[in-house]
């Protein structure tokens, strides 16, 4: 709780700074300056900080982020249609990470410093050392518009009914794309993670227990290595989910996908406040989330820190 | 000797430190009978339990050579498989340290019910959990109904020991190695720790290699003793002649390191344990340790000479030594 008062006081403190608002550039350059002063007045853009954040708080509370300026319609309206894309984006991430990261992560562990452990190093390393916006840029130009596998934008194709089998199957289509190239690269972290986890692992003495007890290989490392391993990745959910909302600004952009990111972005180049620190908070308070969610996994599978 | 259970020779556990093998273990020659209890002392870094990791084949990269006969079977090159049906089960293992042995993860029937999972696949799930619980009992704990629930963060040290034990015995082993298991205990529990064995020995008959450095311990608990020092047994004798009249100038000095009454200061025995890197191979080993002992009186390559039946001493320095001398001036025989 007080993380998210504390940001709510920061995104609006910056969006506060940055120079112009949604009056200024847009008008008709013809009406009376004495008029839009007028309007700012009216609408308490002339107040001092504290004060409009208190108003801003106070209808936040009551559920009312306010009205874009740029879409005409109240903020809450336009994150809610956003939001279920960008929900969307991210679960079918984390799960394509996850996919990626366990088997990898395990081999790489089980057999390190074999061949196939230094393949799959490799392949973190150049994971590492892509930035996100470039591999998805690659992929986009080769998978979307070279290969044409993949549709290049939106979240849907245009005309089919919501709820429809096409149209989830065209929902998953768009969705896929963005979800893998981000996958691919935010994966890496969780590969090795989970492989020096298990390296770690691999060297405790309750393995030799297990051993001495005669268990076979396989549930040596099924029974006690692999929970013991993946342990921490639960932890390492929250930041995880951090990453992504970062991972969704660039994505959503490159792949035009109407979801929050993209809504971010714009909505800074149209100087579009409200939406802004909406976004913004929203994005965090998710984020903090996304700790609390670890935590609560971290005490239901760890018996060590079971919440009495 | 009646009833050999465990037949140790020429045993040599090597470990590969960049490009050269080490032998941690060198040309170890022993025996264990049933119902027996032999100790293996030595300074830390003298080889006990790599000797102990080497029978239970759990060492991941060393190259053992030599003979490890268990009830006339190889253990040395035994494939996993059939390795896997004996540990746990007529071959099993007490480990040092019962605060990182048990999986944190795993409640405590599970662990102990693995064992007996592991080698008696038939029993039934209901059949197993009392078995569990009547090891429990066996080992001393209290309410092992709730323990079996519990997580190994939940016990003292004292109870995880006897949770390790209870693993280590589920199955009515023939040979139990115990490896250290006092030496993580406070000194009330180890004595609790050490009737427990000799419970076990008089019931099960098994037969025990016992490590430890601790003599207490071994004046105590052991048929029969090896010395260890840098990879080698250096003397091997019973309990009573080795406590009356050690030959070893390292057996000596070790039990001269025990603090006695009416004496001011400790005796402590000069330098350190090479690290295996630099281990003499020539020679012997203990020679550093005694500097003022001229080289002839070592033998170029140390054997054990058997002085008296079943005493078994390492190289011809100990006839350098005197004993008993007078017990105040007993620094290795010599002022």
């Amino acid at each position: 709780m007080p993380q998210v008062l504390l940001l709510s006081v920061l995104v609006f403190l910056m969006a506060q700074m940055m120079p112009g608002d949604a009056l200024s550039g847009q008008i008709d350059p013809n009406i009376d300056p004495a008029a839009i002063e007028a309007q700012r007045e009216k609408l308490g853009l002339n107040n001092p900080w504290y004060v409009q954040y208190v108003d801003w708080v106070g209808s936040a509370l009551h559920g009312d982020l306010g009205q874009s300026f740029r879409h005409k319609m109240p903020v809450t309206d336009l994150i809610g249609q956003r939001l279920a894309n960008t929900f969307w984006l991210a679960v079918a991430t984390l799960i394509l990470t996850y996919l990626i990261a366990i088997p990898l992560g395990i081999t790489s562990g089980r057999y390190n410093d074999t061949l196939r452990d230094q393949l799959i190093t490799g392949y973190t390393y150049i994971g590492f050392a892509t930035p996100l916006f470039i591999f998805a840029l690659v992929s986009l130009w080769v998978f979307g518009f070279k290969l044409e596998w993949f549709p290049t934008g939106g979240s849907v194709a245009p005309g089919l009914e919501p709820g429809t089998f096409p149209y989830i199957v065209s929902k998953l289509q768009h969705l896929l794309l963005p979800a893998l190239s981000m996958a691919l690269i935010t994966t890496v972290n969780t590969v090795q993670y989970l492989r020096s986890e298990i390296i770690d692992t691999k060297q405790k003495d309750f393995i030799i227990t297990a051993r001495a007890k005669g268990a076979p290989e396989s549930r040596v490392y099924n029974r006690h290595i692999l929970r013991n391993s993946l342990l921490p990745l639960a932890a390492f959910l929250g930041f995880e989910i951090t990453g992504l909302i970062g991972g969704t600004i660039f994505v959503e952009t490159i792949y035009s996908y109407p979801g929050m990111g993209l809504l971010f972005m714009d909505s800074i180049a149209l100087r579009d406040y409200s939406v802004v620190t909406s976004v913004v908070l929203l994005l965090g308070v998710v984020s903090i989330l996304g700790v609390l969610l670890s935590d609560i996994i971290l005490s239901i599978v760890d018996p060590r820190i079971r919440i009495k | 000797m009646a009833d050999t259970l465990l037949e140790i020779q020429h045993l040599n556990t090597s470990f590969r430190i960049h490009d050269d093998y080490y032998a941690a273990v060198d040309d170890v020659t022993l025996t264990v009978n049933k119902n027996e209890v032999l100790a293996i002392v030595g300074e830390s870094g003298s080889g006990k339990s790599a000797l102990a990791f080497s029978i239970m084949g759990l060492h991941n990269r060393a190259k053992i050579e030599g003979s490890i006969l268990f009830k006339e079977q190889e253990l040395v090159g035994l494939p996993y498989s059939k390795l896997n049906q004996l540990r746990g089960d007529q071959l099993s293992m007490i480990f040092q340290d019962p605060l990182t042995a048990l999986n944190p993860l795993m409640n405590i029937g599970d662990q102990i019910g693995e064992a007996i999972l592991l080698h008696q696949k038939k029993l039934t799930k209901k059949k197993r959990k009392e078995r569990v619980i009547d090891l429990l009992n066996q080992v001393g704990i209290p309410r092992p109904e709730q323990i079996c629930e519990q997580f190994p963060h939940q016990l003292s040290g004292g109870m995880r020991q006897r949770v390790i034990i209870a693993i280590a015995i589920a199955n009515r082993p023939e040979l139990l190695i115990a490896d250290e298991p006092t030496t993580a205990l406070d000194v009330t529990i180890q004595a609790q720790i050490l009737d427990l064995i000799r419970e076990l020995k008089e019931n099960m008959h098994a037969g025990i290699i016992l490590i430890t450095h601790d003599l207490g311990v071994v004046a105590e608990m052991a048929d029969r003793v090896a010395v260890m020092y840098a990879g080698q047994i250096v003397e091997l004798a019973d309990v009573h002649t080795l406590f009356e009249k050690p030959l070893h100038p390292y057996t000596r000095s070790l039990l001269h390191s025990v603090p006695n009454e009416g004496q001011d200061k400790l005796h402590v025995i000069q330098g350190i344990v090479p690290s295996l890197q630099h281990l003499p191979r020539r020679g012997c080993r203990f020679a550093e340790r005694i500097p003022w002992l001229d080289g002839s009186a070592h033998e170029e390559q140390p054997e054990l000479h058997e002085v008296e039946p079943e005493h078994f001493v390492r190289c011809t320095c100990y006839r350098h030594f005197h004993f008993p001398a007078e017990r105040e001036g007993w620094t290795h025989g010599i002022s």
